[in-house]
Parts: C-alpha cells; sequence; structure tokens
C-alpha cells in the first residue's frame, strides 16, 4: 500500500514536471482528450436541456389532454351536441372541449380588419388551461345562451385596440356586435413561437356554438378531450375509440385521436438515441485523444530509457516500472478531461444562453466525462508502460 | 531447481564438487562464460571467468575497453546473467532467476556508482539519494534519517535540495556515491567513477573510496585506468574475457 502511494506520488510529481517541462507538446497531447470530454458533456448537456425544456412545453399543453379530429363521414359530418355528451360520459374522460377555427373581418372604430383568427371554445378550456390575464373566461352560460362574448389576445389589444383597455369594448365580428369580457395571456409555447401570425391582425375566442354558426358549419370537428386525474391516456384513449367506432359505424378515417403522451414518449426516445450518437461521436474523439497519449507516452519511453535502466539498476521492479508509466498516463489523461469538464460546461453554459433554456450540467455527464479520460488513459497508457517495464536494464543503461 | 535445462552438462569437473562459500567469501564466481550471439557469430564475452572476492576488499579490475570488462560488470551488478558458471552473492546462488527478483537483489547487495553519476536532473540530491529506499520499501521516517546521513557522510549535507545541475562533477559523483551506499550493499560496484572527473575531484572521490573500504565495505572497481587502479588494495586484470590475478606493482 505505501509503495503504491509513493508511485502514486511519485508518478505525480514527474508527470506534472514533464507536463510544465513540455508545455506544447502535453498541451497538443490532452487536446483530443479535452475536445472530446468537452463534446461529451457540452453535447449531452445540451441535449438535455433542450428536451426537458421541449417536454415542458408539452406537459404545460398537454398533460393528461387528448386532441380528437374528427371531420367524420360523408353521411355524418364532425360531432353533435349530443355525440359530445356521449364522450363526456366515456370513462376517464373529465371534459370535453371543442376547437371551431376559422378566420373573419373585425370593425372597430370604424376601421376593417380583415384577418381576425376565430377560435370557438367552451367554458371547460378555461377550466383546464389557465389562459385568462385579464377579465374574465367565458361561462356556462355564455354557451347555453350563445351569447355574444369575446375574449381577445396580446395582438388584438396592441393592432386593433391600439393598447387600450380592452374589457366592456365592443367590437363587430363577422357583423355581429361582440363585448370583449377578457383578454388572454401572451402565448409563450413552443408552438406558437414557431406558428406563423405575422399577417393576423388578432384573435379572439367566442363560444364554440357562435364560432359554429360564423363558419356555417352545424358540426364540430376538433375537440380536446380532458383525462381525469390518474387515468392513463392510453386507456381513455382506447375507451374513445370504442365510442367513436360506435357513432361512425366503424367508418375508416372519420376521426383520429393524437395522445400528447405518447408524442413525449417519442420525445424521450429520440433525445436519448440523440444523447447516445453524439456521445458516440464524442467517444471517437476520445479514441483519438488516446492515441494521442500513447504517442507521447512512447516518446516519453524512449526519451527516458536511460531513467528507466537505472531505476531497474537501483532495484524497480518491472511492476513498479510499469505502474509508474501508467499512472503518468492517466494524470495526463485526466488533467485533460478536467480541462474538458471547463469547457464542456462553458458549451453548455452558452448553448443554453443562446437556445434560452435553463443552464443545468448533470453530473452524470461529468463523472462520465472524467471516467472515460481515465479509462483512455488506462487502455492507451498501457502500451508503452508494458514497454517501459521491459526494457533491458543494460539496454536502458547504455542508450542515449 | 526446476531449470534441468540450465544445468551443466555432466564431465564438467566444476559441477562434481558443489560450492560452500568461506566464511569472508561475499563472491563467487566459477566458470563464468559469457556468449553474445551476432548474426551467426557467437562472440565470447568472458571465458571462464573464475573469481572471488572476500568481505572488506577493494578489489580493481583492469582491463582495456573491449576486454570484457563491463559484461563482468553487468553479471557482477545481476544486470544480466552468465551463458554458463555458477555466481554465488552473499553465498547464495544467482541463477535463474526472473528480472523482478533480479531487481530485488540489485536493491540489497549492489551499489552501483557509474562514470557520468546518472543522477536524475529533474530531482533533488535528497530525491536522488532517496530512490533506492523506496524501491527498498523502507518507511519514510527512517529513510530521511538515512539520506541525511548518507550526504552528511559523503560531505553534502548542505545540498540536499540541490538539483544535479547545480552540484560540480565531484559534487554529482559524491550523490551517486551517497546513493549506492544508502540500502548497506553487500558490494559498491563502480565501473569507472573518476573518468568524468578531473583529477583533482577524482583524487577526492579515490579518497571517499579509501574511507569507506575503511569502514569495511567491499569495493569493487572497474577501469582501464592502472593508475586509478593502484588505490585498490587486490588487482585483476581482464584481456579477451579472460581473468588472471594481477601484482599490484605491476600498474
Amino acid at each position: 500500500m505505501r509503495k503504491l502511494i509513493y508511485t502514486v506520488r511519485q508518478s505525480l510529481r514527474i508527470s506534472v514536471q514533464n507536463i510544465i517541462t513540455n508545455k506544447m507538446r502535453s498541451f497538443l497531447t490532452m487536446l483530443g482528450i479535452i475536445i472530446g470530454v468537452a463534446a461529451v458533456i457540452g453535447l449531452i448537456t445540451l441535449v438535455q436541456n433542450a428536451t426537458s425544456s421541449i417536454l415542458g412545453q408539452f406537459s404545460e399543453l398537454g398533460a393528461g389532454t387528448l386532441s380528437v379530429s374528427a371531420p367524420g363521414t360523408a353521411m355524418k359530418q364532425g360531432l353533435t351536441d349530443a355525440d359530445l355528451k356521449t364522450l363526456m360520459a366515456v370513462p376517464g374522460v373529465k371534459g370535453v372541449s371543442p376547437q371551431v377555427s376559422g378566420s373573419t373581418a373585425a370593425v372597430y372604430d370604424f376601421k376593417v380588419y380583415d384577418n381576425v383568427s376565430v377560435t370557438g371554445r367552451n367554458e371547460l378550456y378555461f377550466a383546464y388551461n389557465d389562459v385568462v390575464e385579464s377579465g374574465r373566461a367565458l361561462n356556462a352560460s355564455d354557451m347555453s345562451g350563445n351569447i355574444n362574448v369575446c375574449l381577445i389576445d396580446q395582438d388584438f389589444r396592441t393592432n386593433i385596440l391600439k393598447g387600450t383597455e380592452a374589457v366592456g369594448k365592443t367590437v363587430r365580428l363577422n357583423g355581429a356586435e361582440y363585448l370583449i369580457v377578457g383578454v388572454q395571456k401572451q402565448d409563450n409555447s413552443l408552438f406558437s413561437a414557431y406558428s406563423d401570425r405575422s399577417n393576423l391582425d388578432g384573435s379572439v375566442i367566442i363560444p364554440y356554438k357562435n364560432a359554429l354558426t360564423m363558419s356555417w358549419n352545424k358540426n364540430v370537428t376538433s375537440l380536446d378531450i380532458y383525462v381525469e386525474d390518474g387515468a392513463s391516456n392510453a386507456d381513455v384513449e382506447e375507451n374513445l375509440r370504442e365510442t367513436l367506432d360506435k357513432i361512425y359505424n366503424n367508418t375508416e378515417g372519420a376521426y383520429q385521436i393524437f395522445n400528447l403522451d405518447s408524442l413525449m414518449d417519442t420525445m424521450n426516445t429520440v433525445s436519448s438515441m440523440l444523447s447516445t450518437m453524439l456521445g458516440g461521436i464524442a467517444g471517437i474523439a476520445l479514441v483519438v485523444g488516446g492515441i494521442g497519449i500513447m504517442n507521447m507516452m512512447l516518446v516519453s519511453v524512449s526519451e527516458r530509457t536511460k531513467e528507466i535502466g537505472l531505476r531497474k539498476a537501483l532495484g524497480a521492479e518491472p511492476a513498479r516500472i510499469q505502474t509508474q508509466f501508467l499512472l503518468e498516463a492517466v494524470i495526463l489523461s485526466i488533467i485533460g478531461g478536467l480541462i474538458g469538464v471547463l469547457f464542456g460546461c462553458l458549451i453548455a453554459l452558452i448553448g443554453a444562453r443562446l437556445m434560452d433554456t435553463p443552464f443545468a450540467v448533470s453530473p452524470s455527464a461529468i463523472a462520465l466525462g472524467l471516467g472515460f479520460s481515465a479509462a483512455v488513459g488506462i487502455i492507451f497508457g498501457w502500451a508503452p508502460a508494458r514497454r517501459a517495464s521491459r526494457l533491458n536494464p543494460i539496454d536502458a543503461l547504455r542508450a542515449e | 531447481m526446476k531449470r534441468f535445462g540450465k544445468m551443466r552438462p555432466s564431465g564438467t569437473t566444476s559441477a562434481a564438487e558443489p560450492y560452500t562459500p568461506g566464511e569472508d567469501e561475499i563472491l563467487h564466481m566459477a566458470h563464468i562464460v559469457k556468449d553474445y550471439r551476432i548474426g551467426e557469430e557467437t562472440f565470447r564475452a568472458l571465458d571462464d571467468v573464475t573469481l572471488t572476492v572476500k568481505r572488506g576488499e577493494f578489489l580493481a579490475v583492469l582491463g582495456p575497453s573491449g576486454s570484457g570488462k563491463t559484461t563482468l560488470m553487468n553479471i557482477i551488478g545481476c544486470l544480466d546473467v552468465p551463458t554458463s558458471g555458477d555466481y554465488y552473492l552473499s553465498g547464495k546462488p544467482v541463477r535463474g532467476q526472473r528480472e523482478a527478483q533480479l531487481a530485488q537483489i540489485r536493491n540489497k547487495e549492489i551499489g552501483f556508482i557509474f562514470q557520468s553519476f546518472y543522477l536524475l536532473q529533474k530531482q533533488t540530491a535528497y530525491e536522488n539519494v532517496e530512490l533506492p529506499l523506496i524501491y527498498a520499501n523502507m518507511p519514510e521516517k527512517q529513510r530521511r534519517e538515512r539520506v541525511e546521513d548518507m550526504l552528511e557522510k559523503v560531505g553534502l549535507g548542505d545540498k540536499m535540495k540541490n538539483f544535479p545541475n547545480q552540484l560540480s562533477g565531484g559534487q554529482q559523483q559524491r550523490v551517486a556515491i551517497a546513493r549506492a551506499i544508502a540500502t548497506n550493499p553487500t558490494i559498491l560496484l563502480a565501473d569507472e567513477p573518476t573518468g568524468a572527473l578531473d583529477q583533482k575531484t577524482g583524487a577526492q572521490v579515490m579518497e571517499l573510496f579509501h574511507a569507506l573500504n575503511n569502514e569495511g565495505r567491499t569495493i569493487i572497481m572497474i577501469t582501464h585506468d592502472a593508475k586509478i587502479a593502484s588505490h585498490a588494495s587486490r588487482i585483476v586484470r581482464i584481456l579477451d574475457g579472460k581473468l588472471s590475478e594481477g601484482k599490484l606493482e605491476d600498474a
């Protein structure tokens, strides 16, 4: 044990000395390891952070939500009110919220705005989504009475109301007077960020039946299903399929169900695949770095042949020489690994800033990076160390 | 003895009478032959060398370059093994050992002193002397005492923290001597110890050798220089791999 501690300490000092005396060479040698480890940590962290941020958006948007698109059949288009009631009764369903989308012209303050997006919703949409910034949400009596009320979004307020107080004002939508009862929050989700709304003057939410009338549709073709807490999305999806098959007499293509949970599963799979792949690429850099270490150690062994001979003459057994050189390789690799960890964290930090995701380096990535670099040191230090230990002391002493 | 292959063919005279070391005999060589193969040719570097060294002797092996004296030194120092013949060191046969065991024998029995000192340049005088003690697994505290003692003994108690390039040639050789005697080896084996020194510092090193010899240490010195050899109490000559007892006055 003492022998080992001494050898470790001695090797530490010798390798630090060697690194200092051969700064440039050592740096170039370690560069491979530095790049490899930095890549492992940087890339893995980036992928993990991006994935968790995307998954966060998903779950904000769709935890416990199924989306149903039901164009229906030629005989029966969309879903009637009675169908919606039937779906509401499906086991595991907490709520059904129709979505009727369209666009219309709005008139406010004697000006016409052609591109206003109109979405019809029911009161349950507001119960399960936190979208109201000020004013009130649409309620059940708005629905049952087909009252002309609406919630406007931030674009509507900026572009049409010119930033003035919204609640209480009236706006003419598709020829009918609508009372603004509330304002929606800014939609910061990933999806809204990528949808092009530049040509929209604004959007409004109105009771869904009003929207159906406005768009000359009788039935609902798109809806969100809210799943009861504790029920599994997959089970509820199965129950919905049974009911919808009955409604549409098992007609192919009459409806589609989007399960965000399975989408999230897919996302997770893709992200772990991506991590593995990037890790593999970084692993190649580590192997290249290892070859650099091996080269440096071979040079070091032949440069220090005489020293090895002397150590042997003074009584160093082959195993001790081997341990010394192996440790030097490992120390070199670990120093490279540590620098690589720093650079990797830097990459992750810059990436997090650029992609606007929270910065977090997982300790497992750091452990992986350091572990890998130590392993590289052992694997690629082995052959040079073995060569050193096998040198014939006479030849070694005579070497110039 | 499992190594049947290494056994002497029957009929050779010395196999008949097994060697029992005398009280004072710390080194005994009998009919040592060392052959080197160079391509197809076999070159005999040592030819039937027989040599006995007693405790406390100061022996010089005198011979020109190419005479086989380096080969002899390598075999005495257990850096190499003979092709045939018996070699007893401290009464124990050196034969069939693996490199790890030979390393331990060298550490315990032999103190090497080289012509060009062979100090580790990036380590201090102290650390250089400490090296063989580390390989002997001596505990740290004991080691420090020993290193300090040895450096005091060669008159470099004040240069312990100096690196070799901060020392003169004579001082470097004295560090090397301190290193050689640190493990209290059976034999001090010096190869042209003054070869790299001027006359004055060479003479100082020889004085140190005499002092060490007077302490009872056994010294074997290999040299081509008859003047240096004359410091020894006994001289053997080596020429073309053959050893002959020389006389002091020949030197």
